[in-house]
């Protein structure tokens, strides 16, 4: 446990001195106060929209937000060390390929949960002084958790990609391409699904396809307790047939666990 | 203890079609100072890595401290054993103070150790930069403090010395004499080093996979029959009109007389007769050509005959 906690935190401190930590958080929270003030815009009045269209603008944007930002802090993290040679030397420490990853992913993982919580956090905090609601406090903490499972869930991803490839720029490539892949293609294939094929697909067949992408499910995480009106497209149909909340977290953090298994299970397996 | 440390016991690896080493024994006792030498490709590298349990072997056997480095046993054995990797850029952004640190608490160790190996090394005046700003020597003795973590038992040490200036050079030496007087055994491995030879205890010479020759310099040196290289000075044409000398010239160094190593007191005796000779200049076979020596018969015996080269060379 000591080893990884010193990795963890090498990792964690990388993150800081990178600029990591504060340019994500600011992201985010300039981000998300700028749709809760700003978001109302489209209907034309200026001020703080309501607080199912904030969330859902939110969600829309952390969706292809966050797993590129994971991709990108996260791609090189095996491939770059085995480059410049430390990751063998790490391997002939009392240190086991388990506990480095996992203290990779410890430390990795709080940047990019801390940016989430401290980028998203401002704004419900703000939100929550202007208009006073409770609610903004449960459906934000819904939204916070679910954006740091799908940032886990595609840190895990990327160790994969780090993990199986021998060159760093060939981790960057296959990097864009998941992003690419479940941020944007995943959604069209299904609408093209939806709409190309007649008969061919129920609503519970549709969600049921949804959980092989993490980003669908942080979308319906997100998209499912809110006023369908505010919803449109393929997701509105999916949210009529809905899971539990539970049931789709769940989801998301099986993302998270089967990821970071295989990863360990391929790096046990890794010639070096 | 009498037990040797390192032992392999025809020990080998193959990766599908290549043979990265063919079956090798060799035992390291406690205290020893072992030279590794061959060269890119003859599988130093994966002997160390087989040492160190990073990968398992295909065949054979292998123990050090009495277990097999690659199983979980050996875990704790894993802090008493130091590596230097052939070629390592530590985390740039970082500075040597922070590398060290980090490297120290994975070995169990604090900051303080850290700075101490660090002052060891003689970068205590740039601990506190980054590591992308240090030049290739700095980063080698960064590599180098990195390794002497914990007075490790086991040392492996891949090409130490290279991008040392020799002040450098002579400090890592006094280092690996040191920590041999404290007991701990060292592999050096290396493409042949001028000024390792004083250094080492046995010494092996590895060729694609395969060990050519093994043990102390004596052996190894008596086992080449390698020439002695007389240089007279002052004697001009004299030496080549001497019938009992004239022998020993060679085309390539008309100055020099290669002497083999049981005539040499005979030779020097003809050679002191003389009126004119101011100096002389004895020179046995160097573990270069010792080296050279062993590298240029295997590759003849794995050639065809025809290419052999002539046995006595300069």
């Amino acid at each position: 446990m000591k080893q990884i906690l010193t990795v963890a935190n090498k990792e964690f401190h990388d993150g800081l001195r990178n600029r990591w930590l504060i340019s994500i958080t600011l992201i985010f929270a300039l981000l998300s106060i700028g749709l809760t003030y700003f978001g109302a815009a489209a209907s034309g009045a200026v001020g703080v929209a309501s607080l199912s269209t904030t969330v859902a603008s939110l969600a829309s944007l952390a969706v292809f937000l966050i797993p590129l930002i994971a991709l990108l802090l996260s791609y090189d993290s095996f491939v770059g060390e085995q480059e410049s040679g430390t990751l063998l030397l790490l391997l002939t420490y009392p240190l086991s390929k388990s506990q480095l990853l996992l203290g990779k992913f410890i430390g990795q993982g709080s940047i990019i949960a801390l940016a989430t919580l401290l980028g998203f956090g401002s704004s419900a905090v703000l939100l929550y002084f202007q208009l006073g609601d409770t609610a903004i406090i449960t459906s934000f903490a819904v939204f916070i958790v679910s954006a740091i499972l799908l940032g886990l869930s595609f840190t895990a991803i990327s160790y994969l990609i780090s993990l199986s490839v021998s060159e760093k720029s060939k981790a960057a490539g296959f990097a864009l391409i998941t992003w690419f892949l479940f941020a944007l293609a995943f959604d069209l294939a299904l609408l093209a699904l939806l709409v190309g094929v007649e008969q061919g697909i129920s609503q519970g067949g549709l969600t049921q396809l949804m959980m092989l992408n993490p980003a669908d499910i942080f979308r319906l995480v997100n998209l499912s307790g809110l006023d369908s009106s505010d919803v449109n497209g393929a997701l509105a149909v999916a949210i009529n047939a809905s899971l539990s909340q539970e049931q789709l977290f769940t989801a998301l953090f099986a993302w998270v666990v089967l990821p970071l298994s295989i990863a360990i299970f391929i790096f046990k397996r890794k010639k070096l | 203890m009498s037990t040797p440390l390192v032992s392999l016991i025809d020990a080998g690896k193959s990766y599908q079609q290549l043979d990265a080493l063919k079956s090798v024994t060799m035992h390291l006792n406690q205290g020893e100072v072992m030279g590794l030498f061959g060269h890119n490709g003859a599988g130093k590298t994966t002997m160390m890595k087989l040492i160190l349990g990073v990968i398992s072997p295909s065949r054979g056997k292998i123990e050090v401290m009495g277990m097999a480095p690659d199983s979980k046993e050996a875990w704790h054995c894993r802090s008493k054993v130091g590596y230097l990797p052939e070629n390592v850029s530590f985390y740039e952004q970082l500075t040597g103070l922070e590398v060290l640190t980090y490297f120290s608490k994975l070995k169990g160790f604090t900051k303080k150790h850290a700075i101490d190996l660090l002052e060891q090394v003689g970068i205590t005046h740039a601990m506190k930069r980054q590591v992308k700003t240090y030049s290739k020597g700095m980063r080698q003795r960064l590599g180098l403090a990195q390794a002497f973590i914990g007075e490790p038992k086991l040392l492996l040490l891949d090409e130490p010395t290279v991008g040392l200036d020799p002040i450098a050079t002579r400090d890592f030496y006094k280092t690996v004499d040191q920590l041999k007087s404290n007991g701990s055994s060292v592999i050096l491995c290396s493409h042949v080093l001028p000024g390792v030879e004083q250094h080492i205890d046995r010494a092996m010479i590895l060729s694609t996979g395969q060990l050519l020759a093994m043990g102390t310099l004596a052996e190894l040196r008596q086992q080449a029959a390698l020439p002695v290289a007389i240089k007279p000075i002052g004697l001009n044409g004299s030496v080549a009109n001497d019938s009992k000398l004239n022998v020993f010239l060679t085309a390539n160094c008309p100055n020099t007389l290669m002497v083999p190593e049981q005539e040499k007191i005979q030779v020097l005796k003809q050679l002191l007769s003389h009126e004119g000779l101011d100096d002389l200049q004895v020179e046995t076979a160097n573990l270069e050509q010792v080296y050279q020596h062993f590298l240029s018969l295997h590759e003849s015996s794995a050639q065809t005959p025809s290419t052999k080269t002539p046995g006595v060379q300069g």
